[in-house]
């Protein structure tokens, strides 16, 4: 399965019409400690760019953009538990936000893939 | 190195545990005498079945408690505050000696309004120096600190909008993403929905992105100017006309208003509200000094929705409007009329400095900065640093991260060296931001002190001492706190259980 990733460094993982979205490595390290998350009802839909979860640490608190429109099947129950930790541990694995069953695959097509993610961030 | 002592106090430095951890069930500082025929006879059985767990400590222990916590207090009374956006300058004496008289502090706010016409009369001329400093008609002097202010210029927007009929088509608020967070949440909590503009590399909103957004359903802008970068916005009377072509209010955060005052009008940059932090700029205490004061100034287009109360003004007296009824005011911010405390110490700041005295307090607090800048920028990465800044130095770790050592380790390590940190990471624009700001209160060889800590600190990165710096503080009544664990499970209540020393207090 191909990741790809947004500029304000969620990435996406599409499986049929589902995709897991969650923070990248880089975004994870640059919070540093996560100490809250605040992730969307399982039912709720949002369009591409659209405020979809919080994520807190010690040093900020920034807006998870929806990487692609969908509407939220699942929301990770570690997290919601309050495990906060597994989105430092890891945030590309069980460390993920919610999965979005898609609407449109081209927003997907449209992201970055790993080798240009990589730049991105290089350039940062 | 530190030695560890029996008493846990470090020289003349006193440890002091909680008061419920001192306190025990029988201290008293007053001895009153036993009620007579029994304690609860005339309470129906509502009588105490329970210890209240109080602390019970004497009068002595209480005091010397509360003094040496007042001296683990770092303040602006006792050096360099280098906390940036926040303006920590020196609060005058003067200042306080006004502030003390009978006349002005011992005035109830329901007295007889011909009883307080000279604080009235001060009120007044308070609002005569903003209006006349910021270039702006009106002035809400009711706000109590800076939010609150900024509160008041959105309801007052708000409120401009339903007057247009505009109300509900104009909901976006757009909020450049070097904002204080204090921006996006008062726009969100005036019922608007934010749009947040992002940055560019060179720190400033530009008129091309402003524009990208505005629309018929744009309300205002935010902007903060000099921005948190420490800059100033070259390009915010055009952003301003262009917003205001799009049928959009111009709100200014007013936060770092000391690096232009008697420079600039913000009236003459086309701002629609303006919320002026006097404890801040005007040097009224704050940072546990005392309450924030955020009088809000208000253009031609939002004078007439200001809250009340309004200081009407006869031939022969002044009077305060207390109802809106019969005005377009949008109502009222606060119980009575603001902070008259920090009124009186901001116009005594005012007069005892004269227009030309507050032109120089700007220049100063600038020309500070800028040498802070000067002496450290060859040691740490400034982001703008090119440039010269306004009254604030903006420097980032990204010089010294690669060698180890990061922002907060820096912050810890100033305290060892007697020092309030810089405000650290932020704004968030800047990656592990170190955000300096003097003001004018320090003289030469303050800043040079305080250049040379940082500087030895940098040598000290340089030398690869990040042991040095992950161990810091070494000398502060604590160490270094686990921010992670604090915040992930926060402990917001003492709890008797919890403390086996003071179970035994107890017993």
């Amino acid at each position: 399965m191909t990741t790809r990733y947004t500029k304000d460094h969620e990435w996406v993982r599409l499986d049929g019409d589902v995709a897991t979205v969650g923070i990248s490595t880089y975004a994870a390290e640059q919070l540093g400690d996560v100490v809250y998350a605040e992730l969307p009802a399982v039912g709720a839909s949002f369009a591409q760019g659209a405020d979809m979860a919080v994520v807190e640490s010690a040093k900020t608190a920034s807006d998870v953009y929806a990487p692609i429109s969908g509407e939220v099947v699942d929301a990770n129950a570690e997290i919601k538990g309050e495990n906060w930790q597994i989105i430092n541990d890891a945030p590309q694995g069980d460390g993920w936000f919610v999965k979005l069953k898609i609407a449109n695959k081209a927003e997907f097509d449209a992201l970055m893939d790993e080798a240009a993610y990589a730049d991105y961030v290089k350039g940062l | 190195m530190t030695t560890e002592t029996t008493s846990g106090n470090k020289g003349l430095q006193q440890a002091e545990p909680l008061i419920f951890e001192t306190g025990h069930a029988t201290g008293t500082g007053v001895d009153l005498p036993a009620p007579k025929g029994g304690k609860y006879e005339k309470l129906g059985g509502l009588g105490r079945k329970a210890a209240l767990e109080l602390p019970g400590l004497s009068e002595p222990e209480t005091m010397r408690h509360f003094v040496r916590l007042s001296q683990k207090n770092y303040a602006i009374d006792l050096g360099l505050f280098p906390l940036g956006s926040c303006t920590m300058k020196h609060n005058p004496r003067l200042n306080e000696r006004a502030a003390r008289f009978e006349g002005f502090a011992d005035l109830h706010p329901l007295q007889p309004i011909s009883t307080v016409q000279g604080a009235l009369e001060l009120m007044d001329e308070l609002a005569h120096w903003l209006m006349t400093l910021t270039g702006m008609p009106a002035v809400a002097l009711s706000p109590k600190a800076g939010a609150h202010g900024e509160f008041c210029g959105m309801l007052a927007i708000k409120a401009a909008l339903e007057a247009r009929g505009e109300a509900t088509t104009r909901r976006r608020v757009l909020v450049p993403s070097s904002a204080h967070g204090t921006n996006p949440a008062t726009a969100a909590a005036a019922g608007f929905t934010v749009d947040e503009i992002p940055a560019r590399d060179d720190g400033r909103v530009h008129l091309d992105d402003v524009k990208a957004k505005l629309g018929p359903d744009v309300a205002a802008i935010m902007i903060t100017n000099p921005n948190t970068c420490g800059l100033f916005e070259p390009e915010i009377k055009n952003i301003a006309d262009a917003v205001h072509e799009a049928g959009g209010y111009f709100y200014c955060d007013g936060a770092n208003y000391n690096a232009i005052v008697g420079k600039v009008r913000p009236g003459d940059l086309g701002v629609d509200a303006m919320h002026i932090n006097l404890h801040k700029t005007f040097s009224t205490p704050h940072g546990g000094g005392g309450p924030g004061a955020g009088p809000t100034v208000l253009s031609a287009a939002l004078a007439p929705f200001a809250p009340v109360p309004h200081i009407v003004k006869k031939p022969t007296s002044r009077e305060l409007r207390e109802h809106a009824e019969g005005t377009q005011a949008f109502g009222r911010m606060c119980a009575f009329h603001g902070q008259m405390g920090m009124f009186t110490r901001a116009l005594t700041y005012m007069m005892s400095h004269g227009s030309d005295g507050l032109r120089q307090v700007s220049e100063d607090a600038v020309l500070n900065a800028n040498y802070l800048l000067a002496r450290l920028k060859p040691h740490f990465n400034a982001p703008f640093g090119e440039r010269p800044c306004m009254h604030e130095v903006l420097l980032d770790d990204s010089s010294i991260k690669p060698k180890g050592v990061e922002t907060i380790d820096m912050a810890k390590a100033l305290l060892d060296e007697g020092y309030h940190p810089f405000t650290t990471y932020f704004p968030l624009v800047v990656h592990g931001a170190m955000l300096i700001e003097p003001t004018e209160t320090e003289p030469k060889r303050e800043l040079d002190r305080f250049a040379d800590v940082m500087i030895a600190l940098a040598e000290r990165v340089n030398a690869g001492e990040v042991e040095f710096f992950k161990q810091a503080p070494k000398l502060a009544p604590m160490r270094r706190l686990d921010d992670t664990r604090a915040a992930r499970s926060p402990k917001l209540r003492w709890k008797p259980e919890a403390n086996s020393a003071a179970k035994q207090a107890a017993e």
